[in-house]
């Protein structure tokens, strides 16, 4: 090998890790996909608030497409998020379900009457059980579900109406919405 | 008003960084005495500056002063005094102000006691070291100010993370940055030389004291890290191969390189390349771990706030420091002679297999480290690396070379004998392979892993005590005492064996606990009783406490050995109100063949808590061995040939060693 060559090798490695670094600057490595896109959603039933009595059953949704926002009173992010969820609700375009996720039956429902309720049925979860299945590991988290039970997508985070433009309405439009 | 001036002072600083960085370099190049005479004032000017700029905010944290953001958001009035000051380095833009204020220490080193180099490479090593400088103050000017004002001030801070309230947070971030920093000397040495086309003898005796110091405090700075871990997280590991700890690790395996391949081009003239590159490469993993942990391209448990602008500026500055001397690398290296020649069996073929050894170690971590990343940024989606992977290499890598290193001190340069080695270790062999048959059984359970452990850690500590023998022998005078005959050594010899012995010890407390530690995980109600071996630990129960700024529940334990009492422990779980965060505060009964470790999990039901409970044998010797590789680097820098050498710039080293 020509002499100068050889000597050039740990710059060109080096411009190769500087390649893949500036990639990675623009990868978000806390955004784990979600094993659960694609398979069908956990079957459940639990109590529905403010209707006591009353339980959910999720069987009940084949046929339908809908959404499930995991949110709860204790969580910040939740209320960034709420006016747009609102909004959502106003256009009456899609079945939202809200799942309240680790909270106090009175404490939820103080939120939903101080800041207005986006949901069409909200869902308590009080110990936690319908989120293990759902693997949800920070709220909010919401799941876009098919006619067929079938997951097809899983947002981390508070929804942005970017988010919903980009990923969740072409979505839509694709099931038949 | 005074924030104002902690942020004046650094732009000041700034700007004669850049003059130091450059104009000197001009002055060389053009041999013009005026703008040479500019780096040493320059220098010292910046450095101060930036020492200014760091005790102001150090002040404003003292009052707190939440007018400061930066302040705001790491400090709370609550706070106790030590854990305010250490604070400083709580968050991102007091860490980076850290790094310039530690650089600036480096700096005012240099150009006090880097006197006696020829004119033009001491200029070119300041000018350089400005130009390092330069980039970190931008960076923290331009995106991590941490003079940024809060108008209207906030009533009360936000506190520092309670996982950082520790009194290892005041001295591990500090001493690991002059490990880390302290390589950025090796690398202005390096540059200097390529730009001097100066690659010999002396060039490797003038760096060699400055990378065996930083090399020092990076040892210890990773032992104190890693000593915190295991007390504070409260899981009794001391070790998690996490990306923030492989960015420091990485650095000390090429720093190791660095130094024994120093070593032969101070010697022998050889390796003069290699080291070079070396010394580059040391300094570039300490960027890059800068950047793998500022950046957020990796998650790990010393998670800090991401901010790609910040990222992307780091990067920047990597491509013009490593890029540019790599380039400079490629265009000067290759004009740079080779050493003398050297025979298969060497003590430059070991130091050679030493240096692969090590770098291969430190390639295979960086590869770990960034394989995540990698396979990401290929579309591969998110996987994770962790201590399987690590566990497996790096043992399996680094084996080889610990057998070698008590070969290779043996070895005569340019050329050695097999027999003649294997003669002079035949003792050593005999109590490795005792030991490594004796110890386990001992201990009650035999594994290979213990075995060959044990083993490679009786070899080390055996071999250098040959090696002393070996060196009494060859130099001894009939007429003098042992005592005489031991202090004409060279104190580098002695920094050279303190330094192995101190693998040795590490090598056998890391195989003893994980070989041998045991783990219980209870249900402990009062005077409930867990038994392990010979060992009971009754649980006294747990009663509240009001801390300065948090509420503790503290356990009781009493430990007794056949009956008697040998320690009491006292294991909290801690609420930080502030921050809304609990703590676990393990209780440790250090002691030299094993730790007794107790930590608190959750309260249940009646009085009753969910207990953890750690035997842990010999884990002391793993920063024992720490502290002792250390106190040999430091012993080798007060070498009396380093001052010698640096007053008559010889070149030919034989004559003083």
């Amino acid at each position: 090998m020509n002499r100068t060559l050889k000597f050039l090798i740990p710059l060109a490695l080096f411009l190769v890790a500087v390649g893949f670094l500036t990639k990675g600057l623009f990868l978000n490595p806390r955004e784990v996909p979600s094993p659960l896109v694609g398979k069908p959603a956990p079957v459940f039933t639990a109590p529905i608030l403010g209707e006591a009595g009353k339980r959910f059953n999720s069987a009940d949704m084949k046929g339908q497409v809908w959404l499930l926002n995991v949110w709860a009173s204790w969580c910040a992010a939740c209320r960034d998020e709420h006016p747009l969820l609102m909004d959502m609700a106003q256009t009456k375009r899609i079945v939202m379900h809200g799942l309240a996720y680790k909270d106090v039956d009175a404490e939820a429902q103080q939120v939903l009457i101080a800041m207005g309720n986006p949901y069409n049925k909200v869902i308590t979860d009080t110990d936690g059980k319908i989120g293990i299945d759902y693997g949800v590991y920070g709220v909010p988290e919401t799941y876009l579900i098919d006619k067929a039970g079938i997951i097809r997508y899983k947002h981390i985070g508070p929804l942005t109406p970017e988010i919903l433009l980009t990923k969740v309405v072409p979505l839509l439009k694709e099931l038949g919405v | 008003m005074i924030p104002a001036i902690g942020e004046l002072t650094l732009i000041l600083a700034f700007i004669l960084s850049i003059i130091q960085g450059t104009l000197p370099l001009v002055g060389v190049w053009k041999n013009k005495t005026t703008l040479m005479n500019l780096a040493v004032p320059t220098a010292r000017a910046q450095s101060l500056l930036i020492l200014i700029s760091f005790a102001i905010l150090m002040y404003s944290f003292y009052i707190n002063d939440f007018s400061v953001l930066y302040v705001a958001s790491t400090s709370n009035s609550q706070l106790p005094t030590m854990y305010r000051l250490a604070a400083v380095w709580g968050g991102h833009e007091g860490s980076m102000l850290l790094w310039v204020a530690i650089l600036s220490i480096w700096t005012i080193a240099v150009t006090l006691f880097a006197k006696n180099l020829p004119d033009s490479f001491r200029i070119r090593l300041i000018a350089v070291m400005g130009l390092v400088s330069v980039g970190f103050l931008a960076f923290i000017l331009f995106t991590s100010n941490p003079f940024d004002r809060l108008i209207p001030a906030a009533l009360d801070g936000r506190d520092l993370n309670p996982l950082l309230q520790d009194p290892g947070m005041v001295f591990h971030p500090p001493v690991l940055y002059m490990g880390y920093v302290g390589f950025s000397v090796a690398f202005a040495f390096a540059i200097a030389a390529l730009l001097d086309g100066r690659l010999d003898n002396a060039w490797a005796r003038w760096t060699r004291p400055w990378t065996t110091v930083a090399w020092a405090f990076l040892t210890l700075g990773i032992a104190f890290g890693s000593k915190w871990a295991y007390y504070e997280l409260g899981w009794g590991g001391w070790w998690f191969w996490d990306a923030v700890e492989n960015a420091s690790f990485m650095p000390w395996l090429v720093g190791t390189a660095l130094i024994h391949s120093l070593a032969v081009t101070e010697k022998r003239g050889a390796f003069k390349v290699w080291t070079v590159l070396l010394s580059i490469c040391a300094f570039s993993l300490s960027l890059l771990g800068t950047f793998l942990v500022r950046s957020g391209v990796l998650t790990s448990v010393h998670a800090f706030a991401t901010d790609p602008s910040r990222g992307l500026f780091i990067l920047l500055y990597l491509v013009i420091v490593i890029g540019g001397a790599l380039l400079l690398f490629a265009l000067r290296a290759p004009n740079v002679g080779l050493g003398e020649k050297f025979d298969v069996v060497s003590r430059e073929s070991f130091l050679l297999a030493n240096n692969v050894v090590l770098v291969t170690a430190a390639g295979s971590v960086l590869l770990g480290t960034m394989y995540p990343l990698l396979i990401d940024a290929l579309g591969g989606g998110k996987i994770s690396v962790g201590p399987p992977y690590f566990d497996a290499v790096f043992v399996a890598i680094m084996a080889p070379g610990l057998f070698l290193m008590g070969l290779g001190p043996l070895a005569k340069w340019k050329k050695a004998s097999i027999p003649e080695i294997g003669t002079r270790l035949k003792l050593a062999a005999v109590i490795s392979v005792v030991s490594a048959l004796l110890v386990p059984s001992v201990l009650g359970k035999i594994s290979l892993m213990a075995a060959v452990g044990v083993f490679m850690g009786a070899w080390i500590v055996s071999t250098t005590l040959i090696l002393l023998q070996n060196r009494i022998k060859a130099k001894q005078l009939a007429s003098v005492s042992l005592l005489e005959n031991l202090k004409n050594i060279p104190l580098a010899f002695y920094g050279m064996l303190l330094a192995h012995l101190g693998i040795g010890v590490f090598v056998l407390g890391v195989t003893l606990v994980k070989g041998y530690e045991s783990e219980q995980d209870l249900r402990m109600e009062v005077n409930d009783v867990a038994k392990i071996g010979d060992l009971a630990f009754v649980f006294k129960g747990a009663q509240k406490i009001q801390g300065p700024n948090y509420i503790s529940s503290q356990g009781k334990f009493v430990v007794t050995e056949d009956g008697k009492q040998i320690a009491l422990l006292y294991p909290e779980k801690r609420f930080y109100p502030v921050q809304g965060a609990t703590m676990t505060e393990a209780d440790i009964e250090p002691g030299v063949f094993k730790d007794l470790y107790v930590s608190l999990g959750e309260p249940l039901e009646k009085g009753a808590w969910s207990v953890r409970i750690y035997i842990k044998p010999f884990v002391q010797w793993i920063w024992a061995g720490c502290i002792i590789m250390a106190l040999g680097g430091l012993l080798a820098l007060l070498d009396r040939r380093y001052r010698i050498a640096n007053k008559n710039l010889s070149s030919r080293a034989e004559e003083v060693f």
